[in-house]
């Protein structure tokens, strides 16, 4: 939603575009044979064409194209049928080149948008712009020595979608949303694994303020923001201090910043303090992309299904809220597990089960589903026990919780540790007889119209069978005792 | 018998098949050979205990039945191709130490075909200039003199030292790379026959790019037929550059001898500039008249936008080169000179790592891709490109072969160079107009100047019409009956 | 002229090559005059014509998905002018 920043001379609002650098999944990258895996010692995936050795030559890896396509259809954008690769030219050690080998006059897609879902619920389209394919540069160390930089060219070369919304999002919490979301889609396309960390997503915002209504403002690049909470804190820091400029009447210099983590502000980038003149013109190293309808064609068809039109399938198959339904699709790995659950089984069951207790104990050891001791069989063997009555939803919470230490299926840890519910009326009789005949002056109390005992009763007679009993035949059982001797007045 | 070093490659093919030389006597021949002509500083890098080794081996597999297209024939490289192991300067400061890992596509088949490398050779300073004076390790010389002057004159460029290596009987072929006439007009001043291929037929992959949408190997040779068998081992298609074609090169030495009969040959009259030597046009006229004696009909055609051509050319190559030599920054291979900070390394090693018409050209190259300037200069000169390919496509609609000088005039004397560069780049004002468009040319040495100085005629035909391109010129050769043998030369 | 000494600077800055002050009025004139015989090309009519954007019939290639190259850090580093922790090694990036 948008948000506005108050000052004394009234409130600024917020214009925001984001670029968005998605690491293209591949094996090798973009225009060479080396690998694109991450985190392998320094160099060791590097080729002579990575290294901008003399003579070496660029040669178009066609799943990254494919990647793109598939990013661009689940984007509903536009796939361009012929696209451009150009030099960007500029001098850096992690550009091997002295060039980036992108595309600018003609990307591969153009147009398209997402939906983002607002804290009300509400939800809004935020437009694209365009997707272009580029080569990633390689990594520089600054801190492993006061004087030099050490330069790792593992990176160099591997294929990045830059995705380039349009100046539409309104506040800092928008921006956050529109890059989950994004991953969201990216993840289930299979195109970007969407990991910040490893730097696969990395973020550029482009951020300006203004009085809400007039023209746009002057606006400031920040920078490779690689988490969601920098981008959120970078946004906001940057939009205060625009608004700060602007109120106290100054102008804001176009320029482009970086976010410095330890002191929670943007900076000037020294670096980029010459204008760049980045002299694009076209790759003569390489051919026009011309792609084929029918092999785009071919790519449309097998695309996976896309997080929206999940979520419309869970509310309407499995008879799901909005939220609920929003929440489970945002991981494509959660949303599987959960179908996989719910197969045969009552879907709002199913999905208390996966929301409440699984991943609350996912987000309590900080792992993702892929890594969960128990999988979407064992779990629904355990809903499969409290549906059929053999125990009780409390019992299950504990079933639940040691499944998850010992990797064992719940059938088994029932029967071991005897947890199977006491339905049996002769017994529970007995134990509710049992409480009744221990607390007489409290059945009187009952009896005298402090019904709200009841619980209390509940509650004794659970602990005597050790959580055991079945509640309903309880509730039930002493409802009955209660009322025998009573009447009613 | 012929001394070796006379040999062309077809006469030492029959000779080592019949068993009577080996690849390693014509190898020591050759080598000797370079030592005598050192002066002509034809070489940077000399590398013959390799190429007796390479020898022994082809000898070896001669003996095993395994000879290849060029076994045992002692070749020199062109210090702008990558050879593993062996240093690859491009006559540049800059690449002061580069050894590459890697050896480059065209050189790679070379050895396959069983050629022994004698050497690298002297080139302009990253292929750029058309007289070797560029070249960080001195100019390389012309084995020709007038025998009026006795002064030293230059080979051409930027193949000039392939060319003076073969002139010299050094070696008894070379290659060379030619962007805007880099092979054609120092076969043309060295009294060798130079043939730039079709754009796309020789991988460019591992030769040091100066404008990677000209740039193209090809050989230099003492014979039309030597330049074929050259080609025919040089060129193919590159799955790793991505410009190669992938078109089937038809057996050229088969062709060579068909002549022109029935041919139209055209003729530009855009090509008979204005102060052009009578000399020149004499040597024209008497290609014109070989032609027609030999049955080809010879008609006059028009390339209206000829005199775009060399602007045109100095946009877009040195665009190209201005980002193609982005990488030779200090970082990871050739020349550092430390500053400061990163920006003054950069500019420290880039100023003293480049020459002169180097640095003039990555100015030119940068001032016209750099904001503002885009579409006013490499823009207007890529249209302008296509309205000269549209010129020749033209002209393929009545003629099969265009005939032309190589260049303006025979090899200058190397301490009196034209004095600007603007007069420097007049001397590729034949050859660029076919690289522009693509096409392939040759140079094929017809007489001597007034000064006894030899001249070149030029040769162009269609896309990956090489066969014809050679029928012709071989129809030039057999008719001018030109002596290759430098005069002066001892 | 069209190529005076900002120019030349500004020029010479882009592409990273240090010059003195006497250069630059030495390539001042030089390239002057090489642009403004470059300008010759505003004769040429070119409305509605494609700029030319490859040469002959070239065939796209693309490079399969596979894993062919890399491992050969040492060889990548080989020439380096300096080097330390397997990577290159430059003067400070002040970002």
């Amino acid at each position: 939603m948008a948000e506005l920043i108050e000052r004394e001379s009234g409130p600024f609002a917020y214009v925001i575009g984001l670029e968005v650098h998605a690491q293209i999944v591949s094996s090798s990258k973009l225009f060479s044979g080396a690998s694109a895996a991450f985190g392998a010692a320094a160099n060791t995936q590097v080729s002579a064409v990575d290294a901008g050795m003399p003579g070496m030559l660029p040669v178009i890896n066609m799943a990254c194209i494919e990647q793109a396509v598939r990013t661009g259809l689940a984007l509903g954008g536009t796939i361009n049928r012929r696209s451009v690769f150009e030099r960007k030219n500029y001098f850096y050690p992690d550009l091997p080149q002295g060039y980036q080998i992108s595309q600018y006059q003609q990307p591969i897609v153009t147009g398209g948008h997402l939906v983002i879902e607002l804290e009300d619920g509400a939800s809004r389209p935020i437009g694209i712009e365009r997707l272009h394919v580029e080569q990633d540069a390689g990594k520089s160390l600054h801190d492993r020595d006061p004087v030099h930089s050490l330069v790792d060219l593992n990176r160099s070369g591997i294929g990045l979608m830059e995705i380039v919304s349009l100046p539409e999002l309104a506040s800092p919490d928008e921006a956050v949303r529109y890059v989950r979301t994004l991953r969201s889609i990216l993840r289930y396309a299979g195109t970007c694994d969407g990991n910040m960390q490893e730097g696969s997503l990395r973020v550029d915002a482009n951020v300006s303020m203004r009085r809400p209504g007039d023209k746009l403002g002057t606006r400031c690049e920040i920078k490779n923001l690689n988490s969601m909470k920098f981008l959120q804190r970078a946004i906001e820091f940057e939009g205060h201090r625009q608004a700060t400029i602007l109120d106290e009447g100054g102008t804001v210099r176009q320029e482009t910043r970086l976010f410095d983590v330890n002191a929670n502000e943007t900076r000037s980038m020294r670096s980029k303090e010459d204008a760049e003149d980045y002299r694009y013109f076209p790759d003569p190293d390489l051919l026009p992309l011309d792609l084929d309808e029918a092999w785009i064609a071919g790519i449309a068809a097998s695309m996976p299904e896309l997080p929206d039109s999940r979520k419309q399938r869970f509310m309407s198959d499995h008879g799901l809220s909005s939220y609920d339904a929003g929440v489970l699709v945002a991981e494509r790995d959660n949303a599987d597990f959960f179908e996989e659950v719910a197969r045969g089984r009552d879907s709002k069951v199913a999905a208390n089960w996966v929301m409440t207790e699984f991943f609350g104990r996912l987000n309590k050891d900080g792992i993702g589903v892929a890594d969960s001791p128990v999988s979407a069989d064992a779990l629904g063997g355990l809903i499969d026990l409290v549906v059929d009555d053999t125990i009780s939803g409390r019992i299950a919470k504990d079933v639940f919780a040691e499944m998850f230490v010992t990797g064992r299926d719940a059938a088994a840890i029932v029967e071991e540790r005897g947890l199977r519910q006491v339905t049996d009326t002769t017994r529970i009789e007995a134990l509710v007889d049992g409480v009744l005949a221990a607390h007489p002056e409290r059945v009187d109390e009952y009896r005298a119209g402090k019904t709200k005992l009841l619980g209390f009763f509940m509650g004794e007679v659970m602990k005597a069978s050790r959580g055991r009993a079945n509640p309903q035949a309880v509730n039930r059982t002493l409802r009955l005792r209660l009322g025998q001797e009573g009447g009613t007045r | 018998m012929t001394a070796l070093t006379d040999l062309t490659i077809a006469g030492a093919r029959d000779l080592l098949a019949a068993g009577h030389v080996s690849a390693a006597d014509l190898a020591r021949a050759h080598l000797a050979a370079m030592e005598r002509h050192r002066d002509l500083n034809a070489f940077i890098t000399e590398t013959p205990e390799r190429a007796l080794q390479l020898a022994d081996a082809s000898d070896r597999r001669r003996r095993a039945g395994d000879a290849g297209r060029l076994e045992g024939i002692p070749v020199a490289i062109k210090d702008l191709f990558c050879t593993k192991d062996v240093p690859t300067t491009a006559a540049s400061r800059i690449l002061d130490g580069f050894t590459p890992f890697y050896e480059s596509t065209v050189t790679a088949a070379m050895l396959r075909q069983g050629a022994v490398m004698l050497g690298k050779t002297n080139l302009d300073e990253f292929a750029m200039g058309s007289s070797n004076l560029t070249s960080w390790y001195g100019p390389a010389i012309n084995p020709w003199r007038a025998p009026g002057d006795g002064k030293t004159r230059v080979p051409g460029g930027s193949s000039g030292g392939s060319a003076s290596a073969v002139a010299a009987r050094m070696a008894m072929a070379a290659t060379g790379t030619d962007t805007g006439g880099s092979i054609r007009q120092p076969a043309a001043f060295t009294g060798t026959v130079g043939l730039k291929p079709t754009y796309g037929r020789c991988s460019r992959l591992g030769i040091v790019a100066f404008a990677s949408s000209l740039d193209q190997a090809g050989p230099l040779t003492r014979t039309v037929r030597d330049a074929a068998i050259m080609l025919g081992a040089m060129a193919g298609h590159d799955p790793l550059d991505s410009t190669s074609a992938d078109v089937p090169l038809d057996d050229l030495e088969d062709a060579l001898e068909a002549g022109v009969e029935g041919m139209t040959i055209g003729v530009p009259e855009e090509y008979r500039v204005e102060g052009m030597p009578a000399v020149i046009d004499d040597l024209w006229q008497r290609g014109i008249a070989w032609l027609e004696d030999a049955g080809a009909t010879v008609r006059e055609v028009s390339l209206p936008h000829t005199r775009f051509a060399l602007p045109a050319y100095y946009i877009i190559a040195p665009a190209e080169a201005s980002s193609n030599l982005a990488r030779y920054d200090g970082v990871r291979f050739g020349l550092r000179c430390e500053g400061d900070d990163l920006v003054s390394m950069y500019e420290r090693t880039r100023a003293e790592g480049f020459g002169a018409e180097v640095k003039r050209r990555i100015l030119i190259g940068t001032y016209v891709l750099s904001e503002g300037y885009f579409d006013a200069y490499y823009l207007k000169a890529q249209k302008v490109r296509t309205r000269i390919a549209d010129d020749f496509r033209e002209a393929w609609t009545s003629v099969d072969a265009l005939l032309t000088p190589t260049t303006p005039s025979a090899a200058f004397a190397a301490d009196s160079p034209p004095d600007d560069p603007v007069s420097m780049y007049l001397n590729d004002v034949f050859t660029v107009p076919a690289s522009l468009a693509g096409l392939p040319g040759i140079s094929v040495p017809a007489g001597l100047d007034g000064d006894g100085l030899p001249l070149g005629l030029q040769v162009i035909a269609r896309p990956f019409d090489e066969a014809r391109l050679l029928r012709v010129a071989r129809t030039i050769e057999e008719a001018a009956g030109f002596d290759t043998a430098p005069r002066g030369l001892t | 002229m069209k190529f005076d000494k900002d120019t030349v600077a500004r020029v010479a800055r882009l592409a990273r090559i240090a010059t003195g002050d006497a250069e630059r009025k030495q390539l001042a004139g030089e390239l002057s005059a090489i642009i403004e015989w470059i300008d010759t090309l505003g004769e040429v009519d070119t409305d509605d014509v494609e700029p030319m954007t490859g040469v002959g019939a070239m065939t796209p290639t693309w490079r399969p998905d596979e894993v062919t190259d890399g491992g050969i850090a040492d060889d990548i580093t080989a020439n380096a002018p300096a080097c330390a922790e397997g990577c290159f090694v430059v003067p400070k990036i002040v970002e």
